[in-house]
C-alpha cells in the first residue's frame, strides 16, 4: 500500500479514525465512543470494517460496518460446551484480541484470536465463527500454555499464507508459534531457536512468549517476532528462528513489530525496558529499524519525546504502509512518519490509551 | 409475574428496553425470558456457560443473587428483579 489515506485506532474509549486531507491527517470520525476497542481493521477484500470490543461490563463483542459509521453486532463467538482452559476451569470467551480477514479472495474467510487461547474461524463472511478444534485440542495446550499479557493464554497474531490459505501460523502468549498446513486440523509448534529465559528450560518446545508475530506480505516465509526475550527472525517459514536483538542497543524488548511489504529484511520495533519496568529505554522514545534482516539496527528519535516519557506501543499499535508508519501508545500519543520511520510527528497527545493502529 | 427493571446503560445497546413482566421462577428463567423479548440481551449479562458476567449484578427483591454460576436463585411472582452493572474503574 502506498500513500495510505486512512488510519484506524482501537482505543480504550472508542474507535478513532484519521484521514489524510491534503497533507494533514485529521480525525474524521469516532465511533463506539466510550467502549474499549481492542482491535479494528478494514477487510481489504470487501471493505467491511471490523471492531473487537471489550465491554467492561457486557463481555467481548464483535461488530462490523459497511461504512465505519453504522455498526451491527454479529453473533459473539462462543467456546463450545465442555471446553476447558484447564481441568475444572470452563472456557468462556474473555477477550477478542485480533481479527484477521484472510484466507480467500472473496472475503468469506476470517480468523479471530482470543483469550483464553482459542482460534476461531468463519467461512461465511463473519456471520458465524467456530472454534478451530485442531489447535484447541493440541496436546500441549492444557499443560503447556499459560497467560502472558492476559490472565489466560491468548492468540494475538494470525498469518495466513496468501499462496496457500491452508497454511496458517498463529502467535500465542504464552505458548509460541504454531503452524497448520491443512487448514486447521493438524498443528505443530514452530519455536526452534526461540529462548524463553523466564522458564526453567529456556529451550522448551512450547511456553514461549511471542508478543507479536508478522510475516513479510510479499514473502511469507520471512517472519519476525518481537518476543518477550528479544527480537527473532526467520527466513525459512518459521522452521527456525534466530535472535537478532541488540546486545547493547535499545532494540531488544518491546511489544509491536512491523515488516516492510516488499523487503523482508526491513523491520521496525518500538523498544522498551523489559519485564518489571515496561517503560521506554531511558524514558526516551525511539523507533529502531533494521535494513539487513536484523544484523544491525538504527534508532530514530527525531520528533519523539526524549525525556520523562512513559509511552509504550502495545503489540497491535504499530503499522506500516509503503513509506508511512504510525504508532500509538499507552499514554494516548499518536506518532506518524512519512520517511520510513526516520522522523516523526505527533498527531495527538490527548487520545485514550491506544491498543491498535491499522492503515486501511 | 416478576417485574424486571434494567440499568439505563443497557439502553444504549437495546434502545427498546423497558420494565417488563416475565413468566419465570428462577433467575435463569428470567434471563431466558428477557432474551426472548430482546434477542442477544442474555449475552450481555451471562457468558456462554450461563454464568453471570463479573461486572454485572442481579438483585431479586432487593437482595443480590447468591448463585452467580448457574442462576438457580428463586424468583417469586411478587419479586422485582433488577439488572445492574457493577461499578468498575475508569
Amino acid at each position: 500500500m502506498n500513500e495510505p489515506t486512512r488510519l484506524l485506532l482501537g482505543t480504550r474509549k472508542g474507535l478513532v479514525v484519521y484521514e489524510r486531507r491534503a497533507s494533514a491527517w485529521q480525525i474524521t470520525s469516532v465511533s463506539q465512543l466510550g467502549i474499549p476497542v481492542a482491535y479494528a481493521t478494514v477487510d481489504p477484500r470487501t471493505g467491511t470494517w471490523w471492531a473487537c470490543l471489550d465491554h467492561g461490563h457486557w463481555g467481548p463483542k464483535l461488530q462490523r460496518s459497511a461504512d465505519g459509521e453504522t455498526w451491527e453486532e454479529v453473533e459473539t463467538p462462543a467456546y463450545p460446551e465442555g471446553a476447558k482452559i484447564k481441568k475444572d476451569v470452563p472456557a468462556t470467551l474473555r477477550y477478542l484480541w485480533v481479527i484477521e480477514p484472510a484466507g480467500d479472495r472473496e472475503g468469506q474467510s476470517l480468523y479471530l484470536g482470543t483469550e483464553p487461547g482459542g482460534l476461531f474461524a468463519s467461512y461465511n463472511g463473519g456471520q458465524s465463527f467456530q472454534l478451530v478444534s485442531g489447535l484447541w485440542d493440541h496436546p500441549s495446550r492444557m499443560e503447556g500454555w499459560f497467560g502472558g499479557g492476559l490472565d489466560h493464554p491468548g492468540i494475538h497474531s494470525i498469518v495466513v499464507d496468501p499462496r496457500d490459505p491452508k497454511r496458517v501460523l498463529v502467535g500465542v502468549s504464552c505458548a509460541g508459534v504454531f503452524e497448520t498446513l491443512d487448514g486447521g486440523t493438524e498443528w505443530e509448534p514452530r519455536n526452534r531457536g526461540l529462548v524463553a529465559s523466564f522458564l526453567p528450560e529456556p529451550n522448551t518446545e512450547v511456553g514461549h512468549d511471542p508478543h507479536r508475530l508478522v510475516a513479510c506480505p510479499s514473502n511469507v516465509d520471512v517472519l519476525w517476532q518481537q518476543n518477550h526475550c528479544g527480537i527473532f527472525h526467520s527466513v525459512d517459514g518459521a522452521a527456525s528462528w534466530t535472535r537478532v536483538s541488540e546486545e547493547d542497543g535499545p532494540a531488544k524488548f518491546g511489544f509491536a513489530i512491523a515488516v516492510d511489504a516488499d523487503d523482508g529484511d526491513v523491520a521496525w520495533v518500538v523498544p522498551a525496558v523489559a519485564d518489571d519496568m515496561r517503560i521506554p529505554v531511558d524514558r526516551s522514545l525511539c523507533v529502531c529499524r533494521t535494513d539487513d534482516g536484523g544484523k544491525s539496527w538504527t534508532a530514530f528519535r527525531q520528533g519523539l519525546p526524549q525525556a520523562e516519557c512513559y509511552d509504550i506501543a502495545l503489540r497491535h499499535a504499530l503499522d506500516v504502509a509503503g513509506d508511512t508508519l504510525a504508532f500509538g501508545t499507552t499514554t494516548g500519543n499518536l506518532f506518524l512518519s512519512d520517511d520510513r520511520g526516520e522522523s516523526w510527528r505527533n498527531l495527538s497527545q490527548h487520545l485514550a490509551p491506544i491498543y491498535s493502529v491499522r492503515f486501511a | 409475574m416478576p417485574r424486571v427493571r434494567f440499568t439505563t446503560h443497557l439502553k444504549r445497546y437495546f434502545p427498546d428496553l423497558s420494565e417488563t413482566d416475565v413468566d419465570a421462577r428462577t433467575v435463569s428463567e428470567v434471563i431466558a425470558a428477557i432474551d426472548q423479548q430482546h434477542p442477544g440481551l442474555a449475552s450481555y449479562l451471562i457468558d456462554e456457560r450461563g454464568a453471570l458476567r463479573t461486572h454485572v449484578n442481579l438483585f431479586v427483591g432487593g437482595k443480590m443473587i447468591e448463585d452467580r454460576r448457574t442462576l438457580r436463585d428463586e424468583v417469586n411472582p411478587s419479586d422485582e428483579v433488577f439488572v445492574a452493572q457493577a461499578l468498575s474503574g475508569g
